[in-house]
């Protein structure tokens, strides 16, 4: 695993909020800020490593309790500001994900981690619904569970196009273990078969994402970068105003018809099947 | 009751259970109401499993019926957890995401039609991967458009558990049914002791592991709504009752601020005693009146 997991988010974060200090009342590990973008103000949220949290768990850079909460948090106060605002004028949210993943721990378990994974999803895809454009912007790595809570109920997805771009299920030692392979041959077969594979362009095939963005130092923001980067989530948010309020945009497009063909044709059969049923 | 008339009942009770997916979908709607959505018969199987030398079956172990609770519109969405521990696949998840995105569609226009799923499942199959994860995202998002309209309720039933991203529907569910073999969580205890080691979550602590996961623990700490016998009378009766309870006026998770600030609270310096926090959150729920 790569230990430098959250490095990047924070860094890209602070590039584009001038800001990378917690908000008080958060934990160190999630890292919230209103900053401009294009001609509007948007919200940035990002989870980061907080080596000091009262939760061993999620030490180094996983989404726990706190972090599921306090993203919830912010995400549920933007609603309520925007509430009877038009449209077009409720903020945008910009998740930048570089998450390890959920956090593995006993205390988590106990007090039910399950829900406030939920409530965070619940939060951006509300968010969503409602007619904030929201728009995650991938730099480091997105995992399971981590990812499901921060991200993955975006409108648009966009990931930077690097090696150091990990989009998965779960880490490799882990998945060869419970599918009883070597890492090699899980490697390996990602090439075969692009659902398994750790490889961001194999990933990009799948048709769920806006957009690959080409980068030259995605570990270090250099300001052509930013700007590059601005305006991707720019043109991804405008995107967001054309399209639905649902996901289908990630099934619905030329790559997810050949990639996700089985998928499409059970939605395919379903929809007639019920008319009759 | 004397011990024949225990042993009659015995006898006589039906299991919940011991049915499979299909059977225990088929047992929640009236008799003759029901029609299977994309079936056996269609072969909408996994194209990923044959290529790993996996054999796939031909519904991709999610049960889908179209039919009527009382003489109105439900449909049931059933995993088996026999098939490949009940996991979301490529498949199986377009199944769940067609059926409750249908609901939402008749709800919206006037047929409300709320959604039965029952969850015996260990989350995404890691043999589709991202296809896997990418479709629980969406199940997450179809539960959360259904919702406003009609209840959702999740059944936890058999001893598979609930488990993965498919724990975050449960928490985003209307309601919540389990019983006291069921389990709830993100993580399973094998995950816990191979990622934090044997000293977080020892695995073959099965005490351990329904003290913290188990139905009566969720039910007692408030995460789920009622915890039923394992008996096909009481799940029908469980959902008829909720159904017509309908939509809750909020649901668990939106309570961002109760939930947060008992986080808060809580002393972590050691691991939580799963009784004593359920005997605080109890309190707290008859204090405050969650919902």
């Amino acid at each position: 695993m790569n230990d430098q997991v959250g490095v990047r988010g924070r860094r890209w974060f602070q590039a584009l909020t001038g800001d990378d200090t917690s908000q008080s009342g958060d934990p160190g590990s999630v890292l919230a800020s209103k900053a401009s973008l294009g001609s509007r103000e948007a919200l940035f949220l990002c989870v980061v490593p907080n080596p000091e949290s009262r939760f061993p768990c999620v030490r180094d850079g996983q989404v726990g309790l706190e972090e599921a909460y306090a993203l919830a948090s912010h995400i549920r106060a933007l609603i309520a500001e925007d509430e009877d605002k038009p449209k077009e004028e409720k903020r945008p949210i910009v998740a930048i994900v570089d998450v390890k993943s959920q956090a593995y721990g006993r205390r988590e378990e106990t007090v039910g981690i399950f829900l406030a994974a939920a409530t965070a999803a619940d939060a951006y895809a509300t968010a969503r619904m409602k007619g904030h454009p929201v728009v995650s912007l991938i730099a480091g790595h997105a995992f399971s569970g981590g990812f499901l809570t921060h991200g993955y109920q975006a409108n648009r997805l966009v990931a930077f196009d690097d090696k150091g771009i990990v989009i998965h299920a779960m880490h490799e030692e882990a998945a060869a273990r419970i599918t009883r392979r070597s890492v090699a041959d899980l490697l390996r077969l990602g090439h075969e078969i692009p659902p398994m594979s750790y490889d961001v362009h194999d990933y990009a095939r799948l048709g769920l994402l806006h957009e690959l963005l080409h980068m030259e130092s995605p570990e270090e923001p250099v300001a052509s970068e930013v700007a590059k980067v601005r305006l991707s989530l720019t043109n991804a948010i405008a995107d967001c105003a054309n399209g639905e309020r649902d996901l289908s945009n990630r099934w619905k497009n030329p790559q997810a018809n050949v990639m996700r063909k089985a998928g499409n044709a059970v939605r395919e059969l379903m929809e007639q099947e019920w008319q009759r049923a | 009751m004397n011990t024949e008339d225990t042993i009659m009942e015995f006898i006589h009770r039906r299991s919940f259970i011991e049915l499979d997916a299909r059977g225990r979908a088929q047992s929640l709607l009236d008799e003759g109401s029901f029609k299977e959505l994309a079936g056996p018969f269609a072969r909408m199987q996994s194209p990923w499993l044959p290529m790993q030398g996996v054999a796939p079956q031909s519904d991709d172990g999610c049960v889908v019926l179209k039919g009527k609770i009382d003489g109105k519109p439900a449909v049931v969405i059933s995993l088996e957890g026999k098939f490949q521990g009940g996991s979301i696949g490529e498949v199986s998840g377009a199944k769940i995401c067609a059926a409750l995105d249908l609901a939402t569609r008749d709800s919206v226009q006037g047929t409300p039609t709320p959604a039965i799923l029952l969850l015996e499942t260990g989350g995404v199959r890691l043999q589709e991967a991202n296809l896997g994860l990418a479709a629980v995202a969406e199940v997450i998002a179809s539960v959360l458009s259904l919702r406003p309209h009609a209840p959702v309720i999740t059944i936890i039933a058999g001893t598979v558990g609930c488990f993965g991203g498919m724990s975050l529907v449960a928490g985003l569910s209307s309601y919540v049914l389990m019983t006291r073999e069921a389990r709830l969580g993100l993580n399973g205890p094998e995950v816990i002791e191979q990622e934090s080691g044997v000293d977080e979550f020892d695995s073959k602590d099965r005490a351990l592991i329904w003290a913290i996961d188990g139905g009566e623990q969720r039910v007692g700490m408030g995460l789920a709504d009622a915890l039923v016998e394992d008996n096909v009378e009481a799940f029908t009766t469980a959902v008829r009752s909720l159904l017509a309870k309908g939509i809750p006026a909020v649901h668990r998770s939106e309570l961002v601020d109760c939930y947060r600030s008992r986080i808060e609270a809580l002393d972590v310096t050691e691991q939580i005693d799963p009784a004593e926090l359920r005997a605080q959150w109890r309190q707290a729920d008859v204090e405050g009146g969650v919902r």
